[in-house]
């Protein structure tokens, strides 16, 4: 049963069936972060998979930029309730990422830049699902956005798109990453409104 | 969670402070935020996130500021009166707060409506007596348009050290420059890196990069240094 706020009609924007329950449209491209924007240089930049026998698979930004390349249009949706419909961005699968690591773990912390983590199920990752994003609407990807490189989840609430990605651990066990320990849901499917935990 | 309005009153010539009845409400930390929903007569609903100024149990005052086109906030700040009804979600967000507990010593940088997570910081170091040095260093437009203004000239004293940036227009009395807030007036103003200080910092997404960036260039551990935007970049 909801509380009727008095007077209150909205501004009703048609949601459309691309809008999750809860969310608005935003033209605008809103930040969050926990704490300053870390600088890195993409010549310093490297990103690594390390699995559970510790073997670690490594790309520098050349390395990165010599595999195949997609464009990937999608819409992203924030647990702060905006949702920005059909972005466009460049970047490599992580099936490509994934192609020769061997690993019998199902989850996944994504590391980053700064000190920032997030959980994932490592199928939430693989089939075309996920990138490690550095171009926006054709332009390299802005500090504050994550640049260079973000990893981009889209099917899920944007902040487990981590920013300044710099590796993924493999993990036998859905161990929480940084919002997850601080309030926010383990999974954060949008169409199930997966906000809080 | 339902929850009733109590008491508005016009903060700044675009903001309004909301004081909520929520008769189910746990209790929040110093920071955290809530989830305001609205539902219209014909059950259309709309949702979003706002700072909480209090902290403790049973009252909520939040102080919102209008954003022209936005759908909640225009409502709250304009059409809102005690007696009114609405629904919270809360307390959420657990990484920028202050608990009383902590003994560093504690940097407050608020831009504009930023100051409204950092106002709930003052208010339980004040009601605490805490002895834990405070510095706020808070930049407004105009002096009209700082949200508590009053309320934090009272606080500031030898427990609270208050710095104010004013971008447009200061108070009458006001003889201290005009102009966004620089990197060296931030370094004079702030908790030297030395101290170790807490440091959490609110505003749009501008003033925070530039003071983020500044902080971490003056020797701030990036990992002392909390958060929080809002608006685009």
């Amino acid at each position: 049963m909801a509380v009727i706020s008095r007077g209150f009609t909205g501004r009703r924007r048609e949601p459309g069936p691309d809008l999750p329950p809860g969310q608005f449209l935003t033209r605008d491209f809103p930040v969050l972060s926990a704490g300053p924007t870390p600088e890195v240089d993409t010549a310093d930049w490297q990103f690594s998979i390390r699995t559970d026998d510790a073997t670690l698979h490594t790309w520098s930004w050349d390395e990165m930029m010599a595999l195949p390349i997609e464009t990937v249009d999608t819409d992203i949706h924030c647990v702060t309730r905006w949702s920005k419909l059909g972005t466009t961005w460049r970047g490599v699968s992580l099936d490509t990422l994934f192609a020769d690591v061997e690993t019998t773990d199902e989850f996944v912390m994504a590391h980053s830049y700064g000190g920032y983590t997030t959980n994932l199920p490592l199928e939430d990752l693989l089939d075309g699902k996920a990138w490690l994003a550095f171009e926006f609407d054709g332009e390299p990807l802005e500090p504050e956005h994550g640049g260079p490189v973000r990893l981009l989840v889209p099917h899920l609430y944007f902040w487990k798109s981590a920013k300044w990605i710099r590796g993924l651990e493999m993990q036998q066990q859905d161990e929480p990453g940084f919002w997850e320990q601080n309030g926010y849901h383990t999974y954060g499917d949008p169409w199930r409104e997966e906000r809080y935990s | 969670m339902a929850a009733t309005v109590s008491k508005t009153s016009y903060a700044t010539p675009s903001g309004r402070v909301i004081e909520l009845d929520v008769p189910h409400w746990p209790g929040n930390l110093a920071g955290q935020h809530l989830d305001v929903r609205l539902t219209s007569e014909d059950g259309y609903q709309a949702a979003r996130s706002y700072s909480i100024a209090s902290v403790g149990s049973g009252l909520v005052e939040l102080a919102v500021d209008r954003i022209p086109d936005g759908e909640v906030s225009p409502y709250l700040t304009m059409d809102i009166m005690p007696g009114d009804q609405l629904e919270v979600r809360g307390p959420l967000g657990g990484w920028f707060v202050w608990r009383e507990g902590a003994t560093e010593p504690v940097q407050l940088i608020g831009g504009g409506s930023g100051v409204v997570p950092l106002m709930a910081m003052m208010r339980q170091h004040a009601a605490a007596a805490s002895a834990v040095p405070f510095r706020l260093l808070y930049s407004a437009r105009t002096d009209d348009d700082a949200f508590y203004a009053k309320e934090i000239d009272d606080l500031a004293g030898p427990a609270l050290d208050v710095t104010w940036i004013y971008t447009r227009k200061g108070p009458g009395s006001w003889t201290g420059p005009i102009g966004r807030l620089t990197r060296e007036t931030l370094a004079a103003a702030v908790i030297p890196a030395a101290e170790n200080p807490a440091v959490f910092v609110c505003g749009p997404t501008p003033f925070v990069e530039a003071v983020a960036s500044w902080l971490v260039e003056l020797g701030h551990d990036p990992a002392r240094v909390k958060t929080e935007r809002f608006g685009g970049a």
